[in-house]
């Protein structure tokens, strides 16, 4: 089996996420960001790099735990709050999706989590209005690619800084930011339901999964050759399925053309026009 | 005979021509201050790198009466000016062009000839590729401009080379690409390792400045750098951020190092026209 290196200068790494999130962020004419922190490794490394780039003082920080999330995220939650002293805010999202559960009683996980994701959603982009600060997302290159989220949910922001970090290479990065050793090697879990977790219901781990995507996206290998590599069959074509399948979560909404010029074909320019 | 050079890597307004002249003005004046005989800014200085469809709205022309050029031209009575911009030919074509300006007179227009489209580059898409090379006298020498993917050839800094360039002035807009354990990104550290080749293959002096900030997700990575005709570097202004990096240049130079090394003197350009005719003769268009 190929030892795929995905080893990361992250000093260097630290340096450009942060200086994209500052230029990204004051050249819109705002100071701030919100980050919604779950309590695990991504969005406390969104949430020290903001905090870093902006200043803590200009971070807010939302926690939105609902029932069934566990005690430990909120706990590690607020590692992250005093560590990088970010402004904080906890909503508890119970209340606020419960009905909808109750009216749809044979609601499956699958649909529970979105609801989740999308309530959370809608608080964190209510706060970015409320502390006037843009939503700073929380999305590694590994769930994007395995369309491993809620559309609308919890991939939903204005500027993504981690998103094109691997899960393992997020893991190095945490390291250098400092963040506390709990949220770094706790199992990663979308804490959607109690004992989840992102491996067991992926089926993979990250490890092996963050190699075999950066064989075949980064370094454009073929499956065959991913297999020849050592990569078991199986496996290769469930990712490959995978990445393809889930290719509608990464663009916006299709536009049927029928006119000369049409907002995504032929009206073309950056989001950072004019500034 | 000593050349001071500046070299400006700045962050640029996208598609906000008035705004980036503004700030050329700025630096013109501190490069002035600080000595400087020569100052180059980046590739597309004065609209930015991503134009897509802004493209047909931050045309200009390197001509006196042209709202832009004039201040610029006015300027370069006491300093020269390498600017970029995007040039609109009289049979409305875009160009991504480099002018150079000194004593109020335009010496010079380099448009850039090799368009990358492929990856994250679009440029093909939405300008007209230049069709020609050719080095120009200056106050300080034979002079050789390129952009950017310009020098990705190895073929067009040859051409200047023997068109009399003896300072090669390189300008870009280069995305930092490419992580992994290394001190610099992959694009950087390529970009760094081919700027010391043509230093040291062509006994020059290579002058590269390279734009910083970001625009949308991509990061311009900055370290414009001058290399000397050894192959040495003489300065590397810092990565990621704004600066206006100065060298001092003592062309003097170029009679030492090709005294003792005279790969100019002995480079063979009859059997290279002769060999390349035949090459071009022998295989079948397209390949």
């Amino acid at each position: 089996m190929t030892n795929v290196d995905l080893q990361i200068n992250t000093g260097l790494a630290r340096k450009i996420l942060t200086g994209f999130i500052h230029t990204e962020i004051t050249r819109t004419g705002m100071q701030r960001a919100v980050v919604a922190l779950s309590g695990g490794i991504d969005s406390a490394v969104s949430c020290y790099l903001a905090a870093e780039a902006l200043g803590a003082h200009n971070v807010l920080a939302v926690c939105m735990p609902y029932r069934a999330s566990s005690s430990d995220s909120l706990e590690d939650a607020q590692a992250v709050i005093a560590a990088t002293g970010v402004h904080s805010l906890t909503i508890e999202i119970t209340p606020m999706v419960e009905p909808l559960f109750e009216r749809f009683a044979d609601m499956d996980n699958v649909r529970r989590g979105n609801v989740l994701a999308r309530q959370r959603m809608v608080i964190i982009y209510d706060q970015s209005a409320a502390f006037g600060g843009l939503v700073v997302g929380t999305s590694n290159k590994t769930e994007i690619l395995l369309g491993y989220s809620t559309l609308f949910g919890d991939s939903a922001c204005a500027i993504n800084p981690i998103g094109d970090l691997y899960k393992t290479q997020l893991r190095q990065l945490a390291l250098e930011l400092g963040i506390p050793p709990q949220v770094i090697h706790k199992l990663p879990s979308a804490d959607l339901w109690a004992g989840q977790t992102d491996e067991g219901e992926l089926g993979f781990t990250y490890a092996e999964v963050d190699q075999l995507l950066y064989l075949l996206v980064d370094q454009r290998y073929k499956p065959e050759e991913c297999v020849a590599v050592g990569f078991q069959e199986v496996f290769v074509r469930s990712v490959v399925e995978r990445v393809r399948r889930y290719q509608f979560k990464r663009i916006l909404p299709l536009i049927a053309k029928l006119s000369n010029r049409t907002v995504g074909y032929d009206f073309l320019y950056l989001r950072d026009w004019g500034t | 005979m000593i050349l001071n050079i500046a070299l400006a890597q700045i962050h640029t307004v996208l598609g906000n021509v008035s705004a980036n002249l503004e700030k050329h003005l700025i630096l013109v004046k501190e490069a002035q201050a600080k000595g400087a005989d020569l100052l180059i800014f980046p590739e597309l200085s004065l609209t930015g790198y991503v134009l897509q469809d802004l493209v047909p709205a931050v045309v200009h022309r390197p001509k006196s009466e042209d709202p832009v050029f004039k201040p610029l031209l006015e300027a370069s009575r006491n300093i020269d000016l390498l600017v970029g911009f995007v040039e609109e030919d009289t049979r409305n074509r875009f160009y991504i062009a480099a002018a150079y300006l000194s004593r109020g007179a335009v010496l010079h227009v380099h448009r850039k000839v090799y368009l990358p489209t492929y990856g994250l580059f679009d440029e093909g898409r939405f300008f007209a590729g230049g069709d020609a090379i050719q080095a120009f006298d200056t106050p300080f020498g034979r002079v050789g401009v390129l952009i950017c993917e310009d020098f990705w050839h190895a073929s067009l800094p040859y051409l200047l080379w023997l068109d009399g360039a003896d300072l090669f002035l390189f300008t870009s807009a280069s995305p930092g690409r490419g992580l992994n354990t290394g001190e610099q990104l992959e694009s950087a550290r390529w970009v760094d390792h081919i700027n010391r080749a043509y230093a040291s293959l062509f006994t020059s002096y290579v002058a590269h400045a390279n734009r910083v900030g970001f625009e949308d997700g991509l990061n311009f990575w900055g370290a414009s750098s001058v290399y000397d005709p050894d192959g040495d570097l003489i300065i590397r202004g810092p990565y990621h951020e704004e600066a206006l990096t100065l060298a001092e240049l003592d062309l003097n130079q170029l009679h030492r190092t090709r005294s003792r090394l005279p790969l100019l003197r002995d480079e063979r350009t009859n059997l290279v026209a002769r060999e390349l005719n035949r090459i071009l003769a022998s295989r079948p268009s397209g390949q």
